[in-house]
């Protein structure tokens, strides 16, 4: 563009905004409502929270905007109508991610080295959680990609930190470990830890100690993983059939779940970026459908869904649109979340500008927990 | 003792190749006035003088002569907004004199993590918006024309029927859908060379094909094609996958060694600023190595940056699938190509090369053309036409091309 385009969060805001309004007949906003607590459903102990985030990164061009749409008509048509949606969620931290999924994960803006193994500084939510609440391991998942996120259950905050984390499941690493026991082949896609580079550094090590400890909480054994991964289409559909069997074997409280597919973006190939999207889309309607048909969390499970942050736009010169990340741009650093479950108003819109941090307080006021170190506040409008 | 931008010395650039280092030393007195947060970034493009584009070392040249005439206030007015971002010692220390790219690359990260990225953004677009108002560019020698091809290997028809072809570019131009495919790849062919005799200027004039270049019948047109890159290509991946298996270092600092390659090392030969243009593009391209329609995209995106042509032609050719997991898990299956998926990835494509046109000068009088390959559709923008519309009326290529060139 000759002329900057001026974007503004707010303007992203009221785009996606219109739009929902259009496409999904949702006629309030939130700002029209008195908040009454809807706390009543909340009785620690029982309630389960499901955290998905729709990564790697979406822009609102190929979701929310009228062009978009095509590509989530699960979101737009099963969720949404069922859900709080707050438009304009800022990330004002580093925007690779896994320190941003670890802030999102802690309520505080990370600043490590997104490509190093190394625990987030802040507690993390799983920490509060099972703290506060005296919860066992057992109480506290997380499902993530690759090896990047092999930390992201536990900080390294003294007063937090060891032993209070949440399980971390890994089910790409997993999987290295059960074909490296059956002989190699050429399973490059699979070793491929991280779309951001060309280069594959990060490569994954299968850990086969690993792979019988979780098989064994999953009941699955190293065929049946083995197998399951040779109907699935995709990494995120591996991580989600994982959830699944969680979900039915521990019935964890808090379950974290971290979709990536959508980063192949970083390959250029919009055709394969919009393919990942609308897996994403439809993975999410299935992880809704999954906890209505489990009797663990039927009628007392939150979901919240947010993506990890945006992409470039297309206006920014300095980046290549939606391939990367790397401006910082407007577009790169607003989002949306939404919430469902008992308790959560259906069908509003909350147009008012929040930060993807405020997820971790607004977990704790649902859970009975304090998030004492995060830099967020609770979201008044899903309480 | 570490090197400060104060402190610089000729002989610092003792390793510079001869024309980036004659440059450097020229210009020192004005590169020790300029704060640690920008001239690494300045000397970054300086190192690599020797193989710069004409209209770079335009650019270049005018930026270094422009800063060296201002008064030392106004010196300082403009850089304050870089002098006044914070960094670290362990920064200061790196060799950022003679791996100035590797310094970028830790300055991002560490801007990044230290909240200043905002800052520093703002800093870069308020000084290039600066140096464009101090220097305006030089009158263009002919109308600019960009040219895009895709669709190869889908049926005409096919491809349509289930994605709407030029979406994002339909409010910008006219949109024809009886366009008589006959002798049209000739046709841009002949366009191409009759602009080439026309100004015949070496880089400005490209070519660039994400399968197998068709013939051209004047050498002078810079030509960049995928296939005749794979032997490149394969070395280059090779290189990547030696690298990532020593896992001793992290992206950052592997991509900054794999920037540092040159093209002997690749076993290239022929003229010395192309070739360190196309191993730029494996080098510092995300995808580029292994998708054809992305190496199309960012090839036309770099050359339209960086070369400034007049004439730009980009062909997108089918890139290979990428296979699901069941079926690489289900063992070795023989790579196809994804057709479809690379009509899309070469429509946005399209679009975006036509973005980057309009960041270059006279962006208003330049002219466009994308066209679905031996199919009857497609999109032309140029001053002339009226934005948005749509024409069913039978032409050629021929006939489309004299109402925008």
């Amino acid at each position: 563009m000759t002329k900057r385009e001026k974007i503004s969060s707010e303007s992203v805001s009221s785009s996606r905004r219109d739009f929902l309004r259009s496409a999904t007949g949702i006629g309030l906003g939130a700002t029209l409502f008195s908040f009454a607590p809807a706390s009543v459903f909340a009785l620690p102990g029982t309630r389960k929270v499901v955290v998905v985030t729709f990564g790697g990164g979406a822009r609102d061009e190929e979701t929310f905007m009228p062009g978009g749409q095509g590509n989530i008509p699960h979101l737009l048509s099963e969720l949404i109508p069922r859900a709080t949606f707050f438009s304009q969620v800022i990330n004002r931290g580093i925007l690779g991610h896994y320190v941003a999924t670890a802030s999102l994960a802690t309520g505080a803006y990370e600043t490590f080295n997104n490509f190093a193994s190394v625990p987030p500084d802040h507690p993390t939510v799983f920490e509060y959680f099972r703290k506060d609440l005296r919860r066992p391991a057992t109480d506290a998942w997380v499902v993530a990609p690759s090896n990047g996120f092999g930390r992201i259950g536990e900080s390294g905050n003294r007063l937090y930190g060891a032993g209070l984390g949440a399980g971390v499941i890994l089910p790409k690493r997993l999987l290295t470990a059960a074909l490296s026991s059956g002989g190699t082949r050429d399973y490059d896609h699979l070793l491929r830890d991280s779309y951001e580079s060309p280069l594959y550094s990060q490569t994954l090590a299968g850990d086969a100690q690993e792979l019988h400890r979780v098989g064994e909480i999953l009941k699955l054994s190293v065929d049946d993983f083995t197998k399951l991964a040779r109907s699935s289409a995709s990494p995120d559909e591996l991580s989600v059939y994982v959830a699944h069997r969680l979900m039915q074997r521990l019935a964890p409280s808090l379950l974290w779940i971290t979709l990536h597919d959508m980063d192949i973006a970083h390959s250029g190939a919009y055709s394969l970026y919009l393919d990942g999207i609308q897996r994403s889309d439809r993975l999410c309607a299935d992880i809704w459908k999954m906890i209505q048909s489990e009797p663990e969390y039927a009628g007392k499970t939150t979901m919240f869904i947010l993506p990890d942050f945006g992409r470039d736009s297309d206006s920014e010169a300095g980046g290549n649109g939606f391939q990367h990340h790397r401006t910082g741009d407007v577009r790169s650093r607003t989002t949306w979340m939404m919430a469902l479950g008992p308790g959560i108003r259906e069908n509003v819109i909350v147009e008012r500008p929040v930060e993807s941090v405020d997820l971790v307080p607004t977990l704790g006021s649902l859970l009975g927990f304090s998030a004492r170190l995060s830099s967020g506040k609770p979201l008044t409008e899903i309480l | 003792m570490p090197i400060t931008p104060a402190n610089l010395q000729p002989e610092h650039f003792a390793k510079y190749p001869p024309e980036a280092r004659e440059l450097a030393t020229r210009y020192v007195a004005l590169l020790r006035d300029l704060p640690l947060a920008f001239l690494p970034l300045l000397l970054r493009e300086l190192i690599e003088y020797d193989w710069k584009f004409p209209a770079e070392r335009r650019d270049l040249d005018r930026q270094l002569s422009y800063l060296a005439a201002a008064a030392p206030s106004e010196r300082r007015a403009m850089f304050a907004a870089f002098a006044q971002l914070k960094l670290p010692p362990s920064l200061e220390e790196t060799d950022w004199v003679n791996a100035p790219a590797g310094f970028s690359e830790q300055l991002s990260a560490f801007l990044w993590a230290s909240h200043q990225i905002d800052a520093f953004r703002t800093a870069a677009v308020d000084y290039v918006q600066k140096l464009d108002a101090a220097a305006p560019p030089e009158p263009l020698p002919m109308r600019r024309l960009g040219i895009v091809l895709i669709g190869q290997g889908v049926a005409p028809g096919n491809g349509s029927s289930s994605y709407a072809l030029f979406r994002k570019l339909r409010p910008h131009g006219v949109y024809f859908n009886q366009v008589d495919p006959h002798n049209g790849m000739q046709t841009v062919l002949d366009v191409i060379a009759g602009r080439y005799r026309a100004h015949p200027v070496a880089f400005d004039h490209w070519y660039i094909d994400g399968g197998a270049a068709e013939s051209l019948s004047n050498g002078g047109v810079s030509q960049v094609s995928y296939q005749a890159l794979g032997p490149v290509r394969a070395a280059l991946l090779d290189r990547m996958q030696k690298l990532a298996q020593t896992n001793t270092m992290g992206p950052e600092a592997m991509s900054a060694a794999l920037a540092q390659m040159k093209p002997e090392e690749v076993a290239m030969s022929g003229d010395s600023v192309l070739n360190h243009f196309q191993v730029d593009l494996l080098t510092q391209g995300s995808g580029t190595q292994v998708f054809s329609t992305t190496f199309v995209q960012w090839a036309a995106r770099e050359a339209l940056r960086r070369a400034q042509p007049v004439t730009l032609f980009a062909r997108f050719a089918p890139r290979q699938r990428e296979r699901p997991l069941s079926e690489l898990l289900a063992g070795n299956t023989p790579t196809e190509l994804d057709s479809h998926g690379s009509l899309i990835d070469g429509d946005m494509g399209g679009y975006y090369t036509w973005l980057n046109m309009q960041r270059l000068s006279d962006a208003d009088k330049s002219s466009f053309l994308i066209w679905f390959e031996g199919g009857n559709e497609a999109l032309a923008i140029g001053p002339s036409l009226m934005p948005g519309t749509q024409s069913s009326e039978a032409l050629n290529l021929a006939q489309i091309f004299s109402r925008i060139v």
